[in-house]
């Protein structure tokens, strides 16, 4: 049984102050970490040890990334690479998630196209993009598409995957109360895999992020991407290192937005 | 005499798989009357539970007839398969939900059940925050949920520790003799057979033959029977010795 807080015992009391304790020096490690990373780097710069045309530094990133901002630059080019990312991830996701659906209702279906996916699961999608950009719209379609393409593959194995593996009896226990195989596939394959679906939405999110920056390498005129092409072109590093650090910045946010989702949908 | 609720005539089962078939159950014919407890015990993976799956019709057999007169069947596993998504009430409906019965009178009954066998304050919890005891009365309560006329019980108390399992089994051999709904149970555990059931039919080794058929009556008690007092009276010993020969276990 649970003490209620007043009759907590000592002993308890320092069992929960060492958890506290050990969560507190992980997270300051971790600040510590990523500020000696800075520091080494700002300081190896001053010092003249990098060639800072070659390498950039914190102080010009952070200079540039305010210059960027005033003059609203950056928002611009972040909300196109965003937007591309979001409706390639939804894309990718959503018919991933369908077609693993449409494979789970036709067995047969599924161990035809086994081979194909296999197969187009360890190409490289990036490959197609040229492909994809001349076929879709040099531009926003192009770009979304190749983001979609290269996490749709792994979504539908991953998500059919899970629809197999739920337990024979979970189904058959469906089955004694005279379910079809439309309430099968609502009350236990989709819920019993909604954990395996968010993780494969979790992993889609940098996927498409691949797609985009990729697809902007090839074709566009504004993004991150664009950013990045354009500022090691005309060699400013610090654009290109810039960059890489809103990237960084963004596709996190994105990770905690889906862990946040993850802890909504699952209270079990 | 009383209604027959299932017949089997002659019903037999073979297992394909590419190398090989296997003859699973071979000839079986048996009946159970209308609110009778039967048991089948047997040595394991001797076809017990695929004769179940053939009275649920989950399973063709390969030859023979079933019977069924009615095929309202409800359904219990060994392991209580709840649905760990699902709340414990959620869980308790499935059933219902599957069958679109779920109407305010039933839903009512539900929460009644749960009250009863003491899981009316788990009702908004997971399965993963419950005992396993508490767990396979859950299930119980799902399959009791859209009223079966015949119960098929497949090693429902094996997964438990043993004295949940004593505890568990008590309750529900009671309930089933209360509320006299027919039953199957399939088990290897001798005394839970006896306990619960009011005939035991042994099964050889596979393929699947019915060995002998034990009667169990306790003179006793022939009101208000219940699996732990059956356990405590002196017949009990006897009608294992008896059943355990016929098992021929070889250790």
């Amino acid at each position: 049984m649970l003490l209620s807080d007043k009759g907590m015992s000592e002993e308890h009391k320092m069992f929960l102050e060492g958890i506290k304790k050990e969560k507190r020096v992980i997270k300051i490690s971790q600040v510590i970490l990523l500020l000696v990373f800075f520091g080494v780097w700002q300081l190896a710069a001053n010092l003249k040890i990098i060639d800072t045309f070659l390498t950039s530094s914190p102080k010009q990133i952070f200079d540039l990334l305010l210059k960027l901002s005033e003059n609203g630059m950056i928002f611009k080019h972040l909300w196109v690479s965003t937007q591309e990312t979001i409706v390639g991830f939804l894309l990718g996701t959503t018919i991933g998630i369908i077609t693993a659906i449409l494979l789970w209702m036709s067995e047969r279906a599924a161990k035809i196209m086994e081979p194909y996916l296999i197969i187009l699961n360890s190409l490289p999608k990036t490959a197609l993009a040229p492909v994809i950009i001349l076929w879709a719209g040099a531009g926003f379609s192009g770009i979304v598409v190749t983001a979609a393409a290269v996490s749709v593959v792994i979504t539908i194995m991953t998500v059919y995957t899970g629809f197999k593996n739920v337990e024979e009896d979970k189904i058959i226990l469906l089955k004694t109360f005279g379910a079809t195989k439309l309430q099968i596939l609502q009350k236990v394959i989709i819920p019993a895999n909604i954990p395996i679906m968010i993780s494969a939405m979790k992993v889609n999110i940098g996927l498409s992020w691949v797609g985009v920056i990729v697809g902007e390498f090839l074709v566009s005129k504004a993004g991150i991407g664009y950013l990045i092409v354009y500022g090691g072109q005309v060699f400013k590093l610090d654009l290109v290192m810039t960059s890489v650090f809103i990237l960084a910045i963004t596709a996190g946010i994105m990770y905690f937005i889906a862990l946040w989702i993850e802890k909504k949908v699952i209270k079990y | 005499m009383r209604d027959i609720s299932v017949e089997l005539k002659n019903i037999s089962k073979k297992f394909h798989t590419i190398q090989n078939e296997t003859m699973a159950i071979d000839d079986i014919s048996f009946k159970v009357y209308e609110g009778e407890i039967l048991a089948i015990v047997g040595p394991s993976g001797c076809g017990k539970s695929t004769i179940l799956s053939i009275i649920a019709g989950l399973v063709k057999p390969s030859g023979g007839i079933l019977n069924i007169k009615n095929k309202n069947i409800g359904f219990m596993f060994q392991k209580d398969q709840l649905y760990e998504w699902r709340t414990i009430f959620k869980n308790a409906v499935i059933g219902l939900e599957v069958q679109d019965k779920l109407t305010q009178n039933n839903i009512q009954k539900i929460e009644e059940m749960l009250e009863n066998y003491g899981l009316g304050s788990f009702k908004n919890h997971y399965p993963s925050q419950l005992s396993g005891g508490m767990r396979q009365r859950v299930a119980l309560i799902r399959t009791l949920a859209v009223e079966p006329e015949i119960l098929l019980l497949d090693e429902p108390f094996s997964a438990l520790d043993y004295q949940t399992r004593l505890t568990v089994g008590n309750e529900v051999g009671t309930i089933l003799r209360e509320r006299k709904i027919t039953t199957i149970l399939v088990t290897h555990d001798i005394p839970e057979a006896v306990s619960i059931s009011d005939r035991v039919l042994v099964l050889t080794e596979r393929p699947a033959r019915i060995k002998k058929e034990f009667n169990i009556v306790f003179n006793t008690m022939e009101t208000n029977r219940t699996p732990m007092k059956c356990r405590q009276s002196s017949e009990f010993g006897e009608y294992f010795k008896n059943i355990w020969e016929e098992m021929d276990v070889v250790e």
